[in-house]
Formats: structure tokens, sequence, C-alpha cells
């Protein structure tokens, strides 16, 4: 056996732990097992995407909560998270993570319901989901699909400041398309956005019994309104959802009619 | 926040060109680095910027983050943002997330000098 330098050692070592924790390349996801209670919609054959093939301008939006006078590590509020994130979120949002769970590469099925009026909240339905892009014993990030109402990453993470274990939800976003950016602006979609997180941290500092005081923290990254972008609107899933939830009655009856035959 | 385990060291590949040589991690505790790299370029006047990923130890999630601000602030300042040097997993990754659409990818120093040209 040859001698292995331990700087070689090291970068394989490198390697590996990256290529575990990154979800594999894929051009458009493929579902092929939907949980109970989950619908696939707005995702198959879907590409994801990022912040920069978003629409509005680009925030960085950061939210925190000290889980003062616990000790836990990072890594054990993560994997209680991952274990967990469904259950924190608030009860309009309905989440389902694949049976693997946040793993890299799978998919979150989300159904959600979106603003309609000012400080009205779910009239309008959406189901879409996201895909774990990339996940470590310390954080996990997840990846937006096309016609989601944001395009970007959302990382939650957890770890240790001036002595005291931090768990953060950080988002490097844009909103999708003109009707979702409308809808962040005027609509009380920001709002909406910030109370789910808010929410979340809140519900994971209860889970380790702390009254946590969520802190924000917004950065604007690019101000700039991407136009070429506009044209996501064909693929935004509120639209399509209401369709799918339009024509219900109509895909009840035909697969009535299919039984008689 | 975890500790930086990168090192950048900046150097000038012509008057309008910039080369930033990566070492280590690139996570979020490169962000200070990683800017402070970007500021001294600016400085003297870079219109290209060139990332050397061959030395690139690893990268998280975050640290794709810090390149798309980093993208951002190169195309608002009308630079040019280049990488070379990823391996052909990072390649895929870049792809992944898209950055590929916006950072062009070249195999070597050469290569990305060439295409400035």
């Amino acid at each position: 056996m040859g001698n292995i330098s331990p700087e070689t050692e090291a970068t394989e070592k490198s390697v590996v732990k990256s290529e575990a924790s990154w979800a594999e390349p894929v051009s458009k996801l493929t579902i092929a097992d939907v949980p109970a209670g989950a619908i696939s919609l707005n995702l198959d054959g879907h590409q994801v995407v990022g912040p920069l093939q978003g629409f509005g301008p680009m925030w960085q939006r950061t939210y925190r909560v000290r889980l003062s006078g616990v000790q836990v590590s990072p890594e054990e509020v993560v994997r209680d998270w991952k274990e967990n994130f469904a259950r924190f979120q608030p009860s309009e949002n309905q989440f389902y993570p694949s049976l693997a769970g946040i793993q890299p590469g799978e998919v979150i099925f989300i159904n959600t319901r979106l603003i309609y009026f000012p400080g009205v909240r779910g009239l309008v339905p959406m189901k879409s989901g996201v895909m774990v892009l990339y996940s470590d014993p310390e954080m996990f990030t997840v990846m937006t699909p096309e016609g989601f109402p944001i395009s970007g990453w959302n990382t939650f993470s957890a770890f240790i400041e001036d002595g005291c274990t931090v768990a953060q939800v950080q988002g490097l976003v844009r909103t999708t398309d003109p009707i979702y950016e409308f809808g962040f602006r005027f609509m009380g979609g920001e709002g909406a956005e910030d109370k789910v997180w808010f929410h979340v941290l809140e519900q994971l500092a209860k889970h380790w019994g702390v009254q946590g005081q969520v802190q924000f923290h917004k950065v604007l990254i690019d101000p700039c309104i991407q136009w070429s972008n506009a044209k996501n609107i064909w693929k935004n899933a509120a639209i399509r959802t209401f369709f799918y939830v339009l024509a219900s009655p109509f895909r009840w009856g035909a697969r009535l009619f299919k039984n008689r035959i | 926040m975890p500790q930086s385990s990168v090192k950048m060291q900046v150097r000038k590949a012509s008057d309008q060109t910039i080369i930033v040589d990566i070492q280590g991690e690139i996570t979020s505790a490169a962000e200070n680095l990683l800017m402070d790299a970007y500021t001294q370029a600016t400085t003297v006047g870079a219109r290209n910027i060139l990332l050397n990923f061959n030395d690139l130890e690893y990268m998280n999630s975050s640290g794709i983050g810090l390149l798309v601000t980093l993208l951002i602030r190169a195309n608002r300042q009308q630079q040019r943002l280049v990488a070379y040097g990823l391996s052909e997993h990072y390649r895929q990754i870049f792809t992944l997330t898209r950055l590929n659409d916006a950072i062009a990818i070249y195999s070597n120093e050469q290569e990305a000098l060439a295409s400035l040209n």
C-alpha cells in the first residue's frame, strides 16, 4: 500500500463529506413517491431555481433565536429540527417531508394558502414543495422549484455565539414573478413570510424549554427587478393550484364515469 | 459563528484583472475575508475578478450564498466575475444551484485569462 500524505487524506475526507452533503445534480425534479396526505403539484418536471432566477429585489432575511440557559449543542438542535421540521410550522402550512426525511435531494411537499386581501390569510391555496439542497450535522438548506412564491434558498442552522446556542433561519431570496412581488409588497405577503419563520423559531425554542425572543434582520442585496424573468408567471404555482382546485369536480366526474364503464 | 479556515490571496494578473486565490473552506465564516478580497480588487480598479478554486477544500450552501452576494456586488460595479479550478463535484454544484448561469467557469487560469480577451 502506498503512503498517503495527511494533506491528501484530508482532501479526500473533504470530498467525501461534501458529496454526502449536497444533492445530486438534477436538471428537473422527478417525483417518485408522495407521502400520505401530500399532493404532488407544481413539482414534477420543474427545475429548481436559485435567487438569480427570480424576479423581485434580492433580500437576505435572517431570523434567529438564542437558546439561553439550555445545554444543547448545534448538532443536537439541527438533528431535532430535521426530525420536527413539519411540526414546527404554523397550522396553515402543511409540510410533508419524504420518508427519507431531510436528506440531500429529497423533496418536502408543501400545502399552504397565500394572501388575497391585506391582513387576511388563506384564500389562495398553493401546493408545491422544496428540494433539500444541502444537509450536514449543523445546517440544512432547501431550494425552491419554478413557480414557487420565492426563488432561492432558505438555510436552517445552529451555532454557538458567546457561549450560547443560536438557531437561525436565513433566506437568500427574490420573489419569483410580478404577481408574487405584488403580493409581497402590497398584500401583506412579506409580513406573512416573516410570521412563519418567527413561529418556527418560537416553536423550536419552546421545544427546548426556552421562551425565545426572535431577532430579525434583513439586507437588500440587489434592489434591481429582473424584468427578463417576468415570464416566470407562466409557472406560478398559486395560479396553477387555483385551476387545479377549480377543475376538481370535473376530475371526480371523469373518474366516476371511467369506473362505471 | 464558526471559525474561518480559509486563506485568500489577491494578486494582479493585469491592470484590469485580479485573481483571488482561495485556499481552504468557503462557509459563512469566510464572508469577511472574501468581501475584503473583493474590496482590495475593486480598490485597484479591477474590471475582471477571477476566483481561483484550485485549493478549495470544502464549500457548503452558505458558501454558495456568499458567491451570489459577491456576484451581485460585482455586477453592480460592472465587473466580470469568473471562476476556475473547480473540481468536477463543485462544477456540478454550480450547475445545480444555477450559479453557472451567471459565473463563467474555466478549467484553469490560462483559459480564464484568455476568455477575457
